[in-house]
């Protein structure tokens, strides 16, 4: 990706309350984004929502990468109303590593992590409810995992529950 | 025998009652289930159980080039195809930094306002049905029916209906194009004032949805919701005006709002609405300029390798698109930030402490599709 180094008073602040922490700051066709260790995501977030008035949590999601050593890479998007701006946070975290859930910052946050569980089953800690939300509750596998494939994902569910012999 | 006799106070005590409302109930607006806790008729607590109409639209992006995804953003939120489709466009035209020549963005100026109107209408419909009022929902069919008629003579669909391109439109706007949609106008607005004359001022309509489900500017806010539930809380926000894109900021247009955040308030918005999209379609159909409809855009579509996330106000909130590209002609990963997902959410919050009637109320008034909800 082509990313220049985002300059501006945001990112100052940012390296003064997380010094030597690894983070950057960069624009990417005109769109902010830090990018920084899981440990400290959900601190960001605070921060930013806190100290920056970025009052609103537009999206998490994920991104899986199998072929990396830390394969998912988590994306919050968050969006500001006096500033009108919006910022990218990004981290990157591996296989059964449990991230720290934002459900106490945004509420909002806590249908938007169980659909990132669901789909790539990454665990947050402290979600007051993490479940399945859009799969069934016996479905085995995460589907939007690389690895899943796009037909027959789970024949035992399938023919279980629907009787026939396939997804397709 | 004086055992019997329950202590003083507790005579009326019941115990809860768990009510499972949907998948299919027809106030429910499609497959939406939701588990209830009932105390009497009080709703103690709410849970909504999705997924039933999971299809894995994202899962099918990475499965398909960027070209052939646009016809399946239509499939999520069916009663708005049109703004789905600009959703997804522009973001990949962000992506490949392209922009749709002027021609095209006043068409999908107005083919996106019409279809919020038709959008709007439904939702109306629907809405005063789930209360009792039969009557407005034979109106509204009525009306978006020549929406309907605009939207099949411009590409032969009515409902999903493909009507953009990556990089501007697929076909030139049909001959009499600017004097159905100038037609269509003239016939809606004082079918505006009808509406009015019967829920507005309706005792019933009003006592069945002033102080239900109020969600106040605090709580959109921490609940992510947008679009007409934010704006009846006070919040004058609408992506329109606030990073306007597709051409919005050339046309003169108000972002209706209200102050106290009920079902009544979301309605006032929502009509208040439908009548500034008028105003910005008589607009627009007055100076559509001529030139190309498509950008230079290749046939082959290979975005460098990057991410961009790009969002519209579609008729229920922001629906959102992120997308990341790996340099090859299938999108790595495609996002949809679906605006009735989160809007949702906040049912949870609004239904606690209401009577099961208004639940009816609330879930008409957020306004969900749950092709769009559940993907």
């Amino acid at each position: 990706m082509q990313s220049t180094p985002w300059e501006g008073v945001l990112p100052e602040h940012l390296e003064q309350a997380f010094p030597e922490r690894g983070l950057t700051c960069q624009v990417y066709l005109g769109q902010h984004f830090i990018t920084a260790a899981a440990a400290i995501t959900a601190d960001i977030v605070h921060f930013l929502r806190d100290k920056e008035q970025f009052d609103f949590l537009t999206d998490l999601t994920a991104v899986d990468r199998p072929k990396d050593p830390l394969r998912f890479e988590l994306v919050y998007i968050l969006y500001s109303f006096p500033r009108n701006e919006r910022v990218r946070i990004k981290t990157r975290i591996g296989d059964n590593e449990p991230v720290r859930s934002i459900t106490s910052i945004f509420e909002a946050a806590n249908w938007l992590e169980r659909e990132v569980y669901d789909m790539f089953g990454i665990a947050f800690t402290g979600h007051p409810n993490l479940k399945r939300i859009l799969m069934p509750d016996e479905w085995h596998g995460f589907p939007l995992r690389k690895d899943a494939s796009i037909i027959g994902m789970d024949n035992e569910w399938v023919q279980s529950n629907l009787g026939i012999e396939s997804g397709q | 025998m004086n055992d019997a006799i329950p202590p003083e106070g507790d005579y009326l005590e019941s115990s809860e009652l768990v009510l499972n409302m949907g998948p299919q109930h027809p106030s429910t607006h499609g497959v939406l289930r939701l588990v209830l806790k009932l105390d009497g008729e009080r709703v103690r607590d709410v849970e909504c159980v999705i997924g039933y109409l999971h299809r894995g639209v994202e899962k099918i992006a990475e499965n398909r080039t960027y070209t052939m995804f646009v016809p399946y953003v239509d499939r999520m939120d069916y009663v708005a195809a049109v703004s789905n489709g600009l959703g997804f466009c522009l973001a990949v035209e962000t992506l490949i930094s392209v922009t749709a020549p002027p021609r095209a963005q006043t068409a999908r100026v107005i083919l996106t306002e019409l279809n919020r109107i038709a959008s709007h209408l439904l939702w109306l419909g629907t809405h005063a049905l789930d209360i009792g009022a039969i009557t407005p929902l034979f109106y509204t069919f009525r009306e978006r029916e020549e929406i309907l008629k605009i939207f099949e003579n411009y590409c032969g669909a009515r409902l999903t209906t493909h009507a953009f391109r990556i990089g501007g439109l697929q076909y030139e706007l049909y001959d009499r194009f600017e004097e159905e949609v100038k037609a269509f106008c003239e016939y809606i607005k004082p079918k505006f004032d009808e509406y009015d004359e019967l829920l507005t001022n309706n005792r019933i309509w009003i006592d069945r949805l002033r102080g239900i489900g109020i969600l106040k500017a605090e709580d959109c806010k921490r609940y992510s919701v947008t679009g007409p539930l934010l704006r009846a809380a006070g919040v004058k926000w609408d992506l329109r005006k606030a990073q306007p894109y597709s051409g919005y900021e050339q046309y003169d247009f108000e972002i209706p709002t209200r102050e106290s955040g009920d079902s009544l308030d979301r309605y006032g918005v929502r009509m208040d609405e439908m009548r500034q999209s008028v105003r910005i379609i008589e607009q627009a159909v007055e100076r559509i300029p001529t030139g190309p409809i498509l950008a230079k855009v290749p046939k082959v579509l290979k975005p460098a390798t990057g991410e961009v996330y790009v969002s519209i106000e579609a008729p229920k909130g922001e629906l959102g698109y992120f997308i990341v590209s790996d340099g090859t002609i299938q999108p790595y990963r495609v996002r949809v930030r679906p605006p009735s997902f989160l809007n949702l959410q906040a049912l949870e919050k609004m239904a606690k402490g209401a009577l099961l009637a208004d639940v009816v109320a609330i879930i008409g008034t957020i306004d969900i599709v749950l092709g769009e909800v559940d993907r």
